[in-house]
């Protein structure tokens, strides 16, 4: 079982991450998105942004780099074999542009246990070099209990 | 300000669905790009050994690629401000035919006062809804 007493529980700041163009590429094509924003800067331009955008989903990755060190914390006991991802949701302020270099920060906003499972839900923050905030991603995990 | 008329809405109004093919390349795609390397997305005896049926697809693809409903209506990614799902079933990811999944939307509810719209997506595979409660909410 989860460790309750996480809930609340802030993470350090993760190390900045530079979003870059090719990556924003890879990764519209990995979900099978076919925007010319997130491909073309000059439509992305036309459209009013800096450069190219990351996809709606984009932000997975940078919660990724919150979520290892949840993980890897011993006092809150997660056995990640066990995880199975329940629900997401991504609020933006802003879309994520190439070029921008993004932290995160990761609190442990619920730990519910249901049945023997535990349901614990995170909620990241992730902020620009100029320290406001471009999106909050919310991520539930299952985590089965022993059988 | 997009091209789409608000008042010219209505709550319930389907509009379009998208069929995608996701294959094994696709899910190995996804996993490089994503950073997400758990392996029950492409070994088979690995799936089967933590008592799945075998490979499926990353929920965060399948994910992914339901919001393009949204993304192609409003026509930018820019304006989809909100956009949260459930994961309900796995998409089970066959190694020669993969899986089709299929996506439609239809307007879930119309803010006429923050010119927000919100899209309600169904995302089905081997006539199972994969998602539940799946919803993205466009700035118009």
């Amino acid at each position: 079982m989860v460790n309750a007493s996480i809930e609340g529980k802030t993470y350090p700041e993760t190390d900045p991450y530079l979003v870059g163009r090719e990556k924003i590429r890879e990764f519209a094509h990995a979900v099978k998105a076919s925007s010319a924003l997130h491909f073309d800067v000059l439509s992305a331009q036309a459209a009013g942004y800096y450069d190219v955008i990351a996809p709606p989903t984009f932000a997975v990755v940078i919660q990724e780099r919150s979520l290892v060190s949840v993980l890897s914390d011993r006092e809150a006991d997660i056995d990640f074999s066990r995880v199975v991802h329940g629900d997401q949701r991504f609020v933006h302020v802003r879309p994520i542009v190439a070029g921008d270099e993004l932290t995160s920060t990761l609190k442990v906003a619920s730990v519910k246990s249901i049945g023997g499972h535990s349901m614990v839900t995170f909620e990241t923050q992730v902020h620009d070099s100029s320290r406001q905030l471009v999106c909050t991603a919310i991520s539930t995990l299952v985590v089965r209990g022993a059988e | 300000m997009t091209h789409i008329n608000l008042a010219s809405l209505e709550v319930g109004q389907e509009i379009g669905s998208i069929e995608f093919l996701l294959t094994r390349d696709s899910l190995v795609r996804y996993a490089g790009a994503s950073g997400d390397f758990n392996p029950i997305h492409y070994r088979e005896d690995i799936a089967k050994a933590v008592g799945l049926d075998g490979v499926l697809a990353h929920g965060m693809l399948t994910m992914g690629a339901a919001v393009q409903i949204a993304v192609d209506w409003i026509g930018d990614p820019g304006r989809v401000i909100d956009y949260g799902v459930r994961f309900t079933k796995p998409v089970f990811v066959d190694a020669r035919d993969g899986a089709v999944l299929t996506v439609s939307g239809k307007i879930g509810e119309i803010d006429s006062e923050n010119s927000i719209v919100r899209i309600d997506i169904t995302a089905v595979a081997a006539d199972l809804a994969v998602l539940g409660k799946a919803q993205a909410r466009v700035r118009v």
